[in-house]
This record gives structure tokens, C-alpha cells and sequence, in this order.
């Protein structure tokens, strides 16, 4: 048989016959999706803890609160303690709002502006607390109406992040560990001593790589679909272009991260450094629109915010492929550029 | 055919003259072409201060010998044959091998030799039979992965991962990817290093079997009964040099005895002056050929123990100083060596 076929069938056999590194590439972001997935999903009712100040208007603040709850789609948890006892619960978190009663009737909120859980626990005690007091709403307005379609929810905005953070991190490390794994053992050393071709050699490692790519990213997205009702509005080929290509561009970096470190901790402190970024810009978790203006056109840059911003167009807009030329132009550049480099910078021995 | 063809560029392809002369000429090339030649060769490494790990160093191996680097760590034994492998650049200096020159027709050289590189580990969650076929697709012609196996004496294993052989079984695994390309020349960095006695034994079977096909093999060892066993040549290396050449037979019989008594004295209260007497004693009794001292232990080389033992206890007697030990043995290797350079060849610190 050839050599390129043997050389990928040597990297696909040691790869499945390596526990860790299989849990390591398709375990880990399925476990990530049911974490994040249960963490976000959609609370039919959400629950306020508030504090009251212990003194004569305790009770009837806490039943004013529990009556008013039930209507609002949230539940009041409500204690009576010291102010002392109460300030201290919420500087540690255990609290979202401390309410004070002054002897004439009149409430004052304690609560931190940086915890979304107490911006808006204030804002629902407050209403809730000046209705008990019969305060009527000037507009009538009727029962919410709440957006549940798949398509709209946070796991539909997290899978392609995922997706695209699973990309990422196995084309990093299953490309670049298993070359600076072979370089220690002097494999490639010891490869160099025989006819094989470098570029067989190459090739091998990534055309490994976009097998072992495949299951990775259906196991995240049956997974998905069976658990959280996740599915692809666009069409399936699209996606299928965009992590294979995603794929090449990562395997790229991997091949530059690896082509001249001796240790497997320059490699991993190396493939952290890269990674960092981009988990933290690329909009793995939510939208890059969020930084600063400035930054905004070095985030579109980064690898990683190309190939998810092109996944979620797919899956959640059901966007063609062809409106998603540039960002799959960018990654092509990145994955000839990081390939170029590595193969002329690669240390054999 | 006129004389001009003989003068003619030969290849060992090209098409044969009918008559007898150039024919007889060219089995004659062919004859000649040595497995490896290398002249002048020095390798001195970029450092503070450079480091000359190779420092004019030749040498020839013809087809069906086996030859052996012999010379403690860090001698340029690695360094030296990893240049004649073609998987370092030399500073200075010729190599060929089978008559081909790295650089020009690497591709041909590699598609006819066979490499064991020191400390190289296998990928471990692959069978024997998987990495033998692996190899061996790197080769244009050769022997199947499972002959490879059988010569090697694995086929017990074949179906093992490398991770779970022995370090005996592993070591002979690696000269099985070396011969799979059924390799002309067959090189060996440290093969038996680390090995215990049976497994250096078994290694030692197959690149004896290797050699009697008629193929060449040059392989690295400070072992000296390694070297004395399994080479029909041997180059002694110290500090980049070849410091000796020579069958092992030969080497040992310049020492001017095949055999050596080790005497040690069991007196203190003697001088410097009564030692070195000893010695000039020691030297001038019949059948001693040589003396080497080391403070209180003297080895002598001897032509007839059998004549020389009572008349080395007859002078110590007379000199009045007691033995504490005296042994004797066949000279070595190790005996050249310390005679060439005053230090032992496993002595780390000495080199």
C-alpha cells in the first residue's frame, strides 16, 4: 500500500487506541454542551432571594413580596435578619438585594449593580412591593409572550461556538501534540532516515486530522438536536464546508505551533497562547459585538471568529454559502499561510 | 569495440560491450565500490567555544563486513555515523556511500540502506506487523513486514503493541524497520546498550546472518566484547580521531601478548622509587612484553603465562612484596584502549 495510506492509518490507530486523547478531542465538548446547555436553559421560573430587615414591617414586607411573586413569572426566597447579617450576605453573593424599612414606611434597596441577579431583583421587589401598596399601572398591558422556537435560544447561539471551539482545540493539539510527540521520541528523525516523502508525511497528519474532525462534529450536533432541539436552518453541505475548512486552518496553526518545539510543554504553552484570544474574542460564548469598536476589526481577523460567525449564519439563518465567501476566504488564507510557514520552518531532527 | 568506449563514462546500467575486457572491468567496478568511504571528515558544532565533535576522521567498509566504531561516550561515534546516514551535514569532508554522494542522490542511497538510530521509541499503540508495514511502504522494494518479523524472531509478537515488548524485543524490532527495505548497508547507533546479556546475544545473531548475505554493516558500541565478537574490523575512536584500525585480532596483538596478568601489591611502606623499580623489573622478566602501572596494579602483557607467572613470583619474592591479587586473563579491546589513551573506555568522567 502506499506510503500516505499507511501513514494515515498509523496516526487513525494510534489516536482510537489512546483513551485519554479520544476523551480529550470528542468527550470533552460533549461535556460542555450538556453543562453549558443545563446551565442556560430556558427557567420557567426564576428564583429572587431578597433580604429584609428584621424590625415591626418585616412580615408584612415578606407576604407582600410572596403574594405579588407567583404573577410575575418569579419566586420571592425572602429572609428576615440584621442589616449587619444581610449586608454581609450580599457582598458574599448569597443574596441579591437587601431591603431596609425606616420607621415612617418608606424602603430603601441595598444591592450591586455589577450582578445582572440584583439589577433586576430590585427592579422586581420594587414593583412588586409598590402594587401590595395598590399602586395601579396607568397602561394596562397584557400576559408576556415568550420566544421559545429553536433557532433563538442561548444553545442555538452556543452549539456553533462550540462546534467551532472543538475545531480549534483538535486541530491544535491533535496536530501539533502529535508532532512534537513524534519529534521527542525521534520518530521523525528516525522517518527521515527512510525514502519516505516529507510531504506524505504532512499530508498524512492532516488528512488524519479532517477524518478524526468528522465524528467530533456530528457527536456534537446529533447530540444537540436529540437533547437541546437544536437544528440547522441552512444546509447541511454548507456546514460540512465550513468545518472542513475550519479544520485545514487549525490543523495549519498546529503545524507553526509545533514545527519547532522540542518539549510538550513549549507545545501546550505555545497552543494555549493561541488559543487564549480567540476563546475569549472569538464569540465561542456571546457576541464579539460586545467589545470595543477598536478592537473590532482585529477580532474579525482571528481564525476562529470567521469560522463560527459562518457556522451560525448557516444553522441559526439558514444563510447560503456563498454569502459566506469572505469569512471562508480568511480562513483559506490563514490555513495556506500558517502551512507555508511550518512546512519551511519544520526542524526533522 | 575500440579502446575509445573503455574511456568512456561507465554506469552500472549502461549497456555492455560483446567483447571480454570491459566486461571483466566492470564485475572488477563493481567489486570495488565500498559500502562507505569517508575522508577528512570533521563536524565542529556552533557553540562557545565550538565544539569538534568530528576531527578528520576516515574510514572504509567494504561490502560483507562488519564494522565497529568503538570508543567511550562522546568520543564523535553518533556524530560520525549520523553523517554517513545522511541525516547530518559534515563542516568538512567526503562521505559515499555504496559510491553514491549525499546531497545528489539521497533518494538512492536511502532506498538501499537500513537505519537503528540510538534511543528512537516506536509509536507505542501500534502492532509489530503495523509498524513493519509501515515502514516498509516507504521502500520501493524489500522483504514482507511478516519475513522481517521471522528474522528478527518476533512472530510470537506480531500482533503485539510495541508499547508491551521488552526493551530486548523492542531493540530488535527497530533492526527489523531497518531491514525491511532489504537494506545493502545496515547501520547501527548503540544497538545493545542497555540490553541484558541474552537479548545482546540474539541481536548480535542477526546482524551476523545479515553480514554472511554479503552486506555490509557499521555499527557504534563501547562495548569492547561487542566489538571483538560481532567486527571483522574495528576503529578505535577517541576525540573525533580514529586512534586505531584493525581486525580485533589484530588490535589486540599489537599489545605484544594475547594475554594479561593483573597484579596487585599488598605494600604501602614501599616507595615511589621501589614502584617504578617494579615496573622496569616486572618488564624485563621472560615472556612480559609490556608493563601499564596504576599506582599499586601493574598489567602486563604476555606472550607465554605458562613462563612468565613463576618468574614474576620469583622477582616479587626476591623483592620482598606480597601480593594482593593476581589474575589472568585474554587480552581485550579495553586493553588497547587504555593503552592508547591511558583511560578506560566506560570511564564517564574521562570523556
Amino acid at each position: 500500500m502506499t506510503p500516505l495510506v499507511q501513514l494515515v492509518l498509523a496516526r487513525l490507530r494510534s489516536f482510537y487506541r489512546e483513551p485519554g486523547a479520544v476523551f480529550w478531542v470528542y468527550g470533552f465538548p460533549l461535556l460542555m454542551v450538556v453543562a453549558l446547555g443545563i446551565a442556560f436553559r430556558a427557567n420557567p421560573v426564576e428564583k429572587v432571594t431578597v433580604d429584609v430587615q428584621a424590625g415591626p414591617q418585616a412580615e408584612k414586607v415578606r407576604d407582600a413580596l410572596i403574594t405579588q411573586s407567583t404573577a410575575r413569572g418569579l419566586t420571592f426566597d425572602v429572609r428576615i435578619d440584621d442589616e449587619e447579617t444581610s449586608r454581609r450576605r450580599l457582598r458574599t453573593g448569597r443574596t441579591d438585594l437587601v431591603v431596609l424599612v425606616s420607621a415612617d414606611g418608606s424602603y430603601q434597596y441595598i444591592l450591586d449593580r455589577s450582578r445582572a441577579e440584583s439589577r433586576l431583583a430590585r427592579t422586581a421587589a420594587h414593583e412588586a412591593l409598590q402594587r401590595a401598596a395598590g399602586r395601579t399601572d396607568p397602561v394596562p398591558t397584557l400576559a408576556d409572550q415568550e420566544m421559545t422556537e429553536p433557532g433563538s435560544r442561548y444553545i442555538d447561539f452556543l452549539v456553533p461556538g462550540l462546534v467551532g471551539m472543538g475545531l480549534m482545540g483538535g486541530g491544535l493539539w491533535g496536530v501539533g501534540f502529535a508532532i512534537v510527540d513524534m519529534r521527542i521520541r525521534k520518530l521523525l528523525k528516525r522517518f527521515v532516515a527512510t525514502p519516505m516523502r516529507r510531504s506524505d508525511f504532512l499530508l498524512g497528519i492532516m488528512i488524519s486530522r479532517l477524518v478524526f474532525m468528522i465524528p467530533e462534529v456530528v457527536v456534537i450536533l446529533i447530540f444537540a438536536r436529540l437533547f437541546f432541539g437544536v437544528v440547522v436552518a441552512g444546509s447541511t453541505g454548507a456546514v460540512l464546508v465550513l468545518i472542513l475548512v475550519g479544520a485545514f486552518t487549525f490543523a495549519g496553526l498546529g503545524l507553526v505551533v509545533a514545527c519547532r518545539a522540542k518539549t510538550l510543554e513549549t507545545a501546550s504553552g505555545l497552543m494555549n497562547l493561541t488559543m487564549l484570544p480567540m476563546w475569549l474574542l472569538s464569540g465561542i460564548f456571546f457576541s464579539p459585538d460586545r467589545f470595543p469598536q477598536a478592537v473590532q476589526p482585529l477580532i474579525k481577523l482571528l481564525p476562529l471568529t470567521p469560522l463560527i460567525e459562518g457556522l451560525r449564519a448557516v444553522m441559526l439563518e439558514g444563510a447560503s454559502l456563498a454569502s459566506q465567501g469572505l469569512h471562508i476566504v480568511i480562513l483559506l488564507a490563514w490555513g495556506a499561510a500558517t502551512f507555508a510557514v511550518g512546512i519551511k520552518l519544520f526542524r526533522w531532527n | 569495440m575500440p579502446r575509445l568506449s573503455d574511456k568512456g563514462p561507465r554506469t552500472r546500467d549502461g549497456p555492455r560491450p560483446k567483447n571480454e575486457g570491459p566486461r571483466t572491468r566492470r564485475v572488477r567496478y563493481a567489486v570495488r565500490v565500498l559500502a562507505i568511504r569517508c575522508a577528512n571528515l570533521v563536524k565542529t558544532y556552533a557553540a562557545k567555544p565550538p565544539v569538534e565533535a568530528v576531527r578528520g576522521l576516515d574510514l572504509s567498509v567494504e561490502r560483507g563486513e562488519c564494522f565497529g566504531l568503538l570508543g567511550p561516550n562522546g568520543a564523535g561515534k553518533t556524530t560520525t555515523i549520523e553523517i554517513i546516514e545522511g541525516l547530518l551535514d559534515a563542516t568538512s569532508g567526503e562521505v559515499e556511500v555504496l559510491g553514491m554522494r549525499w546531497g545528489r542522490q539521497d533518494n538512492d542511497i536511502r532506498q538501499r540502506i537500513g537505519i537503528s538510530l540510538q534511543e528512537t521509541k516506536l509509536s507505542d499503540k501500534l502492532s509489530v506487523r503495523e509498524t513493519l508495514t509501515l515502514f516498509r511502504s516507504f521502500y520501493r522494494q524489500g522483504i514482507t513486514p511478516d519475513e522481517a518479523i521471522a528474522r528478527v524472531s518476533l512472530e510470537e509478537k506480531a500482533d503485539v503493541w510495541v508499547g508491551k515488548l521488552s526493551g530486548g524485543q523492542q531493540q530488535r524490532l527497530a533492526v527489523a524497520c531497518a531491514l525491511v527495505g532489504n537494506p545493502e548497508v545496515l547501520f547501527l547507533d548503540e544497538p545493545t546498550t542497555g540490553l541484558d546479556p541474552q537479548a545482546r546475544r540474539q541481536l548480535w545473531d542477526i546482524i551476523r546472518s545479515f553480514r554472511e548475505q554479503g552486506r555490509a554493516v557499521l555499527l557504534t558500541t563501547h562495548y569492547m566484547d561487542e566489538a571483538e565478537r560481532l567486527c571483522d574490523r574495528v576503529a578505535v575512536v577517541d576525540h573525533g580521531k580514529v586512534i586505531a584500525l584493525g581486525s580485533p585480532r589484530a588490535l589486540i596483538a599489537s599489545l605484544g601478548g594475547e594475554h594479561v596478568v593483573d597484579i596487585t601489591l599488598n605494600n604501602e611502606t614501599r616507595g615511589a622509587d621501589t614502584a617504578i623499580d617494579m615496573a622496569r623489573i616486572l618488564r624485563e622478566t621472560p615472556a612480559v612484553t609490556a608493563v601499564r602501572q596504576e599506582v599499586d596494579h601493574f598489567a602486563l602483557s604476555v606472550t607465554e603465562p605458562h613462563l612468565a607467572l613463576p618468574a614474576i613470583l620469583e622477582r616479587l619474592r626476591q623483592n620482598q612484596l606480597e601480593l594482593a591479587s593476581l589474575t589472568t586473563r585474554h587480552a581485550s579491546l579495553e586493553d588497547v584502549f587504555v593503552t592508547l589513551t591511558g583511560r578506560h573506555l566506560r570511564d564517564e568522567a574521562a570523556s
